[in-house]
């Protein structure tokens, strides 16, 4: 069965009709091309398939895109003006926190809210931020740094 | 440390110049094989065996079929008909594309379903009817071997039971006698459980064949696109593939570690639904699929360690049984059935070793392929690292003193061990003395004492690893007989920016920064302006790809000894620019000067501009070189690690209280990425040491087949990593650089085994097999207290 639905997509109100059953990170991979959006598991473990609906960072594959009915969509590809980096993205790169760059994107989303809500945390507390984004590649170690740093510099950009 | 001979600005070997690769993956910009779309592509989902051993009585595809948007189901009976049913492993046995009429495991490709888009292809694969008649399955691999169990490779000519193949080294004599007549012998089996790589991509593909130029173009998530190319063209040459119309791409890969080297079998099922159909066919594997297809490990080792009563090391036995599934798929050199499992002599000078392993067939998915090391220095040296402990525990001594007394010395290097390596660099003193002080070992020692008396489990815990990667020598290693050398090709532009092309493949570990830093080192062009691409067979050299920490030491000796031909070149253009014999122009990086008169000089740039524009008479113009590096050895990363953790007894939970990990890879390119590459090393060594382990139930199901339940280690149980480095060159590599990428992987389990081990050592606990759970730390402890 097919529904239209309306949403915002990083800054671009947009309609589309879809399938009941479409999951939300297929509609924003296949009918929007916005490939920046991974998926790792199906079963909403490894967090790859991050985007903030609403302001929150939820897993896309796990959504249904009728769900997303009405909803303000933010995907890596509008986290920050082309060619420009968001403070999450710069600290990603300064750190090292990144190596096959599958998980990143998830990971750089759910750093954006996890900050919002927590703007000022401790190692540990960043280790259970993230937890719910696998990384089989950095071990961890520079992705908590770049957390750190994020976190830093926007405390300098709020003053 | 290394000392830098660039500028940051040039950004050559020591420098840690951020990564080049950043901003597309940063940005959601990377291409990886999902990303791929092209016009009518299709979708293939696979139909999966529910049972771990069946006849397939009859496969009935007309419900499927009778979906809107269904196109075709490919069985083996549709695939034999042009003999693609089985295809060769890369150890010269047989795998199964499509089954005709039986599965050997759980999960095993039944047949394929191709549908206009990936809902429609999933509920094609639902409608298809497979009646199936269940048989006993072989699961635990020590039964294979009984009279009693039937024969699972029937079809293999020769084949009597279920054994693949017997393989020894050493003396088995001679290592015998000294075991006999050793003061102490310590014994134990040790299982290395199978796992899986669970990069975060799955594998998948997109194939295309284009009838009319009749080219095959397949994006492929693999990390040896030229063997691969090499590989369809052999298995389907008979079909109308010749090697010229095939293109393998590799875009970007989401992680490899081993798990992306081997064929699958949806990736021909693929290439011949593409070839049948005409339009572009994707297929991409959901977890579950990934997960429970193809592993790593699986080894139950028997060991025998035998010493004086002082501690002095005299002989090392080891008796494996290998379970490879239902057929050899290991990613192995042909010789070299067992990978480099003889490296299991480990980092000790004695005499006498004798190894030797069975295989045999189960009804489990094929393998073993990698883990972050694909040729068994893992399970080498998890059994001598967790052997020497249990010597230590016997006769009373401090581990690391143990290991002190029995290390090869630096100056026995280049050192032959007993099952034949010739070991090439190593200050094993050193860095072992290094990890102790960073850690604070005697602190610890004393600490562990006084926690000892109030009741507590604390243990410390070593690994002392010798590596061997970088394969290798033509003489001896090759893959389907494809020598296992590398090539880079440099192209320097008239502008003097340049490109150069590899045969190996990335998949995170930083080739676009490190290779771009190995050609600024020797040419003195900055790494910035020095284009890096790999994995495209119609543009990169023949090369057999990344795995086994092989890319610096294969094709970054090809870049060196490339960009040297270019220099040799050079000199002669600056010659004839500055107007003096090539005998008096000597090189500095980055320029040529005359000898005595450094105030007259060309750039490498100059160079590079005049072989386009002003060429010495009878030259051939342009500046480009090639170079195909066979390396005249393995090289032998090696490190000290050293783990601190605490055991509640009432729980059994296990907290790592410290990690240190000291490395020798050598010369070091870019030292940031070298510690990247040890952190995501050690977390996938501390995750088959306390997490990861794949299990079957009798019946041969796989009971932890998702992320739900198959443990990849996040945040919260990966530790804060504690990095560091002795440098020993390697003496035979053009820029002594050994290779690193893996040294954690092996080197972090024994550590974390033999720190959880000692710390439950007071209550009479010698051994735990990995992975060592909390689960199966209580019941050890239970089982102690009684």
């Amino acid at each position: 069965m097919k529904h239209e639905i309306t949403l915002t997509i990083n800054g671009e109100a947009i309609t589309r009709e879809v399938d009941s059953r479409l999951l939300l990170v297929h509609f924003i991979r296949e009918h929007l091309s916005l490939t920046g959006t991974h998926i790792g598991c199906d079963t909403s473990n490894c967090g790859a398939c991050t985007i903030l609906l609403d302001g929150k960072s939820i897993k896309s594959c796990t959504y249904l895109a009728v769900r997303a009915d009405g909803s303000d969509i933010t995907t890596i590809e509008g986290v920050a003006p082309d060619g420009s980096n968001h403070i999450v993205q710069k600290a990603f790169h300064d750190q090292h926190a990144l190596h096959c760059g599958f998980c990143t994107p998830g990971m750089v989303i759910r750093t954006i809210d996890f900050l919002k809500h927590n703007p000022n945390p401790t190692e540990e507390e960043i280790r259970w931020g993230i937890s719910g984004n696998l990384c089989r590649c950095t071990g961890y170690n520079n992705i908590v740094k770049a957390v750190q740093q994020a976190a830093d510099e926007m405390q300098k950009e709020s003053v | 440390m290394f000392n830098c001979k660039t500028s940051p600005e040039i950004g050559g070997m020591g420098h840690s110049v951020k990564r080049k690769e950043d901003a597309r993956f940063l940005h959601g910009k990377g291409n990886y094989v999902d990303d791929v779309k092209l016009p009518g592509m299709l979708s293939m989902v696979m139909v999966r065996s529910p049972y771990a051993y069946a006849k397939i009585k009859s496969i009935n595809k007309e419900k499927a079929l009778a979906i809107d948007g269904v196109l075709a189901v490919i069985t083996g009976e549709d695939l034999a008909q042009y003999n693609l049913h089985w295809m060769p492993t890369l150890l010269s046995d047989q795998q199964m594309v499509l089954p005709t009429d039986t599965v050997m495991h759980q999960s095993q490709e039944v047949c394929a379903v191709i549908a206009t888009d990936r809902y429609i292809a999933v509920d094609g694969a639902e409608a298809v009817e497979v009646d199936y008649e269940p048989m006993k399955a072989i699961v635990d691999p020590f039964k294979a071997l009984d009279s009693d169990a039937p024969l699972l490779r029937p079809e293999k000519e020769g084949q009597k039971d279920n054994q693949i193949y017997h393989w020894e080294r050493g003396d088995r004599a001679k290592t015998d006698e000294a075991i006999a007549n050793a003061d102490v012998v310590v014994k134990e089996r040790i299982f290395l459980p199978r796992i899986h790589v669970a990069s975060i991509e799955t594998c998948g593909c997109v194939a295309s064949y284009d009838k009319d130029t009749e080219k095959l173009t397949v994006y492929l998530t693999t990390q040896a696109p030229h063997a691969i190319r090499t590989v369809v063209a052999l298995v389907a040459g008979h079909v109308g593939l010749s090697e010229e119309k095939i293109r393998i791409i590799s875009p970007d890969i989401g992680g490899g570690f081993g798990g992306k080297v081997p064929v699958y079998p949806s990736y021909v099922v693929a290439i011949a639904a593409t070839f049948l159909i005409g339009k572009p066919v994707k297929w991409i594997e959901d977890r579950s699929e990934n997960l429970v297809n193809g592993f790593a490990r699986d080894y139950h080792m028997d060991c025998e360690l035998a010493a004086t009563k002082e501690g002095k090391i005299q002989a090392f036995k080891v008796k494996t049984l290998a379970d490879h599934g239902y057929t050899d798929s290991s990613a192995n050199p042909s010789k070299y059935p067992t990978g480099m499992f003889s490296i299991c002599t480990g980092s000790y000078d004695y005499e006498h070793a004798f190894a030797e392993l069975d295989a045999v067939y189960t009804n489990k998915a094929p393998g073993g392929v990698a883990y972050r090391c694909s040729f068994r220095v893992t399970e080498a040296v998890h059994a001598i690292e967790r052997m020497v402990d249990k010597l230590a525990l016997k006769i009373g001594k401090d581990p690391a003193e143990l290991r002190m007394e029995n290390f090869i010395k630096k100056e026995q290097f280049p050192y032959s061990s007993p099952l034949g390596w010739s070991y090439d660099s190593g200050d094993y003193h050193a860095t072992l003395k290094k990890a102790m002080e960073m850690i604070g070992y005697d602190d610890y020692k004393k600490e562990q004492v006084e926690k000892r008396k109030q009741g507590k489990l604390m243990g410390i815990g070593l690994c002392t690893f010798t590596e061997v990667v970088g394969a290798g020598p033509s003489k001896d290693f090759d893959i389907l007989g494809i020598a296992m050398f590398d090539s880079a090709e440099i192209r320097v532009h008239p502008t003097g920016k340049a490109l150069a092309r590899f045969g190996t493949k990335s998949q995170g570990q930083g080739h676009e920064t490190t290779y771009a830093q190995i050609l600024a080192e020797e040419l003195g062009i900055s790494y910035k302006d020095i284009e890096i691409d790999e994995g495209d067979t119609d543009t990169a050299p023949y090369g057999l790809g990344t795995y086994a920490s092989r890319s610096t030491p294969t094709a970054g000796a090809a870049a060196a000894m490339a960009a040297r031909k270019l220099r040799d070149k050079g000199k002669k253009i600056a010659a004839y620019l500055l107007e003096v014999s090539e005998e008096d122009i000597e090189w500095e990086i980055g320029k040529y000067f005359v000898k005595g008169a450094p105030e007259k000089s060309k750039t490498i740039q100059d160079v590079a501009f005049a072989a386009y524009t002003n060429i010495p008479p009878g030259m051939e113009p342009g500046f480009e070189a090639t170079h195909y590096y066979d390396p005249p050895n393995l090289t032998f990363p090696n490190g000290a690690y050293i783990c601190v953790v605490e055991v509640e007894e009432a729980t059994g939970a296990i907290d790592v209280k410290r990690f240190v990990a000291i490395d020798d890879c050598g010369n070091i390119i870019n030292p940031m990425i070298v510690e990247g590459q040890v952190h995501g090393g050690l977390t996938q060594g501390i995750a088959p040491a306390m997490y990861e382990g794949i299990e079957y139930d009798d019946e041969g199901n796989v009971l932890n087949g998702t992320f739900m339940d198959y443990l990849v280690p996040t945040a919260v149980e990966s530790p804060h990593w504690e990095t560091g480095h002795t440098i020993t060159p390697s003496p035979h590599h053009p820029l002594g650089a050994k290779g690193v990428a893996e040294s954690p992987t092996v080197g972090a389990p024994p550590a974390i085994a033999n720190a959880i081990i000692d710390a439950l050592s007071p209550l009479g606990i010698e051994h735990l097999d990995i992975p060592i759970t909390p689960a199966k730390v209580w019941e050890a402890i239970q089982a102690h207290k009684k």
